[in-house]
């Protein structure tokens, strides 16, 4: 804290300075991000229809909204439809890699059982989700496509019938999608929630130690709920991440902007890719849909996040001196 | 003080420690082994690789390698073209990044001006706001300014990533004494000048660490290429493995996994140099894209 005149008056003589340094960020976001979006919602309320290599133009209101979700007269929900194809993908590998994660991390940060080789199995668990999604989208189709070389060598050993093919199955084709997710993105999840593991006071451990605890209850009743802002955290950055999945649906059994089989595996950002430049009305409806969602999501993360935190300001005003 | 590992210990605690080390390898041959097969079927023939898995080398890396120096003329790019436009792409969007989100970050925590909390609370608001969401007015807008199949919407934006600032921001605040700037001020240096010449300097782990991080994510970047760029010419490398999905490479297994390969690799070794500060990376900052 300042106290003395010249000081206070100088700082407030540099302080203008702060707006140089934030303007060119503020500038650049509101003409490439800011302006984009506002766009993208006024393009939302109009209906684009081309005719003859002519495109009309007419406003519709929230017609598109509309369409999408099914509330229009003929109208397939398609936002529902390739929304619920994400999340289908998006909870399937969200799942185990939330329990894998947690095991991984837990066995990494037990001081008990001390594992040798911990910074490998961090660089190793976590390598996949630093090479391009795109290869290793197309890389798992090769394998796995119908005669690519693991369908074959099981169809040679019997141990699948002769035209069985995992592309050709929408449920099949969808947890082949959450597995790559899940082996691209547990590494980073077991990474973030060991540096929240690494965080919690040893002695809360020790003194459960001196209570008796299993190694089971003091992960359930010291570890999971001192966890808590992380896996939040973890939930809701994976989730957005989830509703944008593109890279790995687009190349896996996929063919154009349409996911295979049947349109069972498109997901929400192929679809506005595949819209983008012949019915743009629709296009700018289904991400401002996808934006609201976004937004939704965030709003819990900040609002569980000031729980946790007042949460912890109460308890330490009742708990005054506990440690 | 330490605990001797080879201490004779409770044997319920060894078991465990094996059982633990068990999975932790398999986990890491999980990581490992597509990439090894990868590697594998490289260099078989498409017979071979349709029919069985090995895992010693073959012997048909040449004849692959010949099919799809063959095959990548039909597409109008070749595998090397594509990551020379990546790198054009990710350096200076990489350069630009980093660059400018210390600068912001340095303006939010040095400075007390009036629209301070408000600039700091939008950056966090929009932090999780991702690209998908305003694609189409993004596209449009380009194609207004002429600048759809170009470079310059691909890096542009990287004056404006807002994660990064959080990262930049919490890191001086962690790091920088403001006493600093005031001696600077002392001996009569600028504002910008005292940034770029002191403070800059003294971010360099931040620098790097992020750097890392935002080449990676411009490299791997499929979703606004795709959008911006339409000449073959031009395309990224993540759009050249989009087309190894086309009906020229399909069929030919050996040479999709050679493809395959040498799209990968840069990365793969990249990663094996900086893994130790990338591993780091994640936990420091837990920020990601």
């Amino acid at each position: 804290m300042k106290t003395t005149k010249p000081e206070k008056l100088k700082s407030v003589r540099y302080s203008k300075y702060g707006y140089w340094f934030i303007l060119p960020f503020f500038i650049v976001y509101t003409v490439f991000s800011l302006w984009p979006l506002i766009s993208t919602f006024y393009y939302s309320l109009f209906a684009y229809t081309t005719r003859n290599l002519k495109e009309t133009i007419t406003f519709t209101g929230l017609g598109n909204y509309l369409k999408l979700l099914g509330l229009a007269d003929g109208e397939k929900a398609y936002f529902l439809k390739y929304l619920g194809n994400t999340l289908r993908i998006w909870v399937f590998n969200f799942i185990p890699q939330i329990a894998l994660s947690l095991l991984a991390a837990a066995w990494l940060t037990d001081s008990r059982v001390r594992l040798r080789g911990k910074g490998a199995y961090k660089v190793l668990i976590y390598m996949p989700n630093i090479i391009t999604a795109a290869s290793i989208s197309l890389l798992f189709y090769a394998f796995l496509s119908q005669y690519g070389p693991l369908m074959s060598v099981l169809r040679n050993a019997g141990l699948i019938s002769q035209n069985s093919n995992i592309m050709s199955s929408t449920w099949e084709t969808s947890l082949a999608i959450s597995f790559i997710l899940l082996w691209m993105w547990y590494g980073n999840t077991t990474l973030l929630l060991i540096s929240g593991m690494m965080g919690i006071n040893a002695s809360l451990y020790e003194a459960a130690d001196l209570d008796g605890a299993s190694t089971w209850q003091k992960f359930t009743r010291i570890t999971l709920p001192l966890l808590k802002p992380i896996l939040v955290y973890v939930l809701v950055t994976s989730a957005i991440g989830g509703l944008q999945l593109y890279d790995i649906p687009a190349l896996f059994n996929a063919s154009g902007y349409i996911g295979l089989p049947d349109d069972t595996s498109t997901t929400v950002t192929m679809y506005i890719m595949r819209l983008h430049s012949t019915d743009t009305g629709r296009a700018a409806a289904v991400s401002i849909m996808l934006f609201l969602i976004t937004v939704l999501i965030s709003l819990f993360l900040f609002r569980a996040m000031r729980q946790s935190e007042s949460g912890r300001r109460r308890k330490k005003a009742e708990g005054g001196g506990q440690s | 003080m330490k605990k001797r590992r080879s201490a004779p210990e409770n044997p319920v605690l060894r078991r465990q420690r094996r059982l633990r080390s068990a999975v932790m390898i398999f986990l890491c041959i999980l990581s490992l082994l597509p990439f090894y097969l990868m590697f594998i079927n490289a260099t078989r023939t498409s017979n071979d690789v349709k029919s069985s898995i090995s895992f010693l080398f073959g012997s048909h890396l040449m004849e692959n390698i010949a099919t799809f120096t063959q095959k990548q003329k039909g597409v109008g790019i070749t595998a090397w073209g594509s990551m020379g436009n990546s790198l054009l792409v990710a350096v200076p969007y990489t350069a630009l990044s980093v660059y400018f989100s210390a600068l912001t970050a340095y303006g939010l925590y040095a400075y007390n001006f009036k629209a301070k909390k408000f600039a700091w609370g939008f950056i966090l608001a929009v932090m999780m706001v991702p690209t998908q969401v305003f694609a189409v007015g993004f596209y449009k807008f380009m194609l207004h300014l002429g600048l759809i199949d170009t470079f310059l919407p691909l890096i542009l934006p990287a004056i404006t990533t807002p994660a990064v600032v959080f990262f930049m921001r919490q890191y001086l605040a962690a790091t920088l004494p403001l006493d600093i700037l005031e001696a600077a001020r002392i001996d009569g240096s600028g504002e910008f000048h005292t940034f770029n010449t002191i403070v800059l300097p003294m971010m360099k782990p931040a620098l790097a660490t992020q750097a890392i991080f935002q080449f990676v994510a411009s490299w791997n970047n499929l979703f606004l290429p795709s959008l911006i760029i339409s000449s073959s010419g031009k395309k990224t490398l993540p759009m050249f493995v989009q087309m190894l999905m086309g009906e020229s490479f399909r069929t030919d297994y050996g040479v999709v996994f050679l493809a395959l390969s040498i799209t990968i690799l840069p990365m793969f070794v990249m990663y094996f140099i900086l893994s130790r500060y990338i591993v780091e990376g994640v936990t420091l900052g837990g920020v990601k894209e």
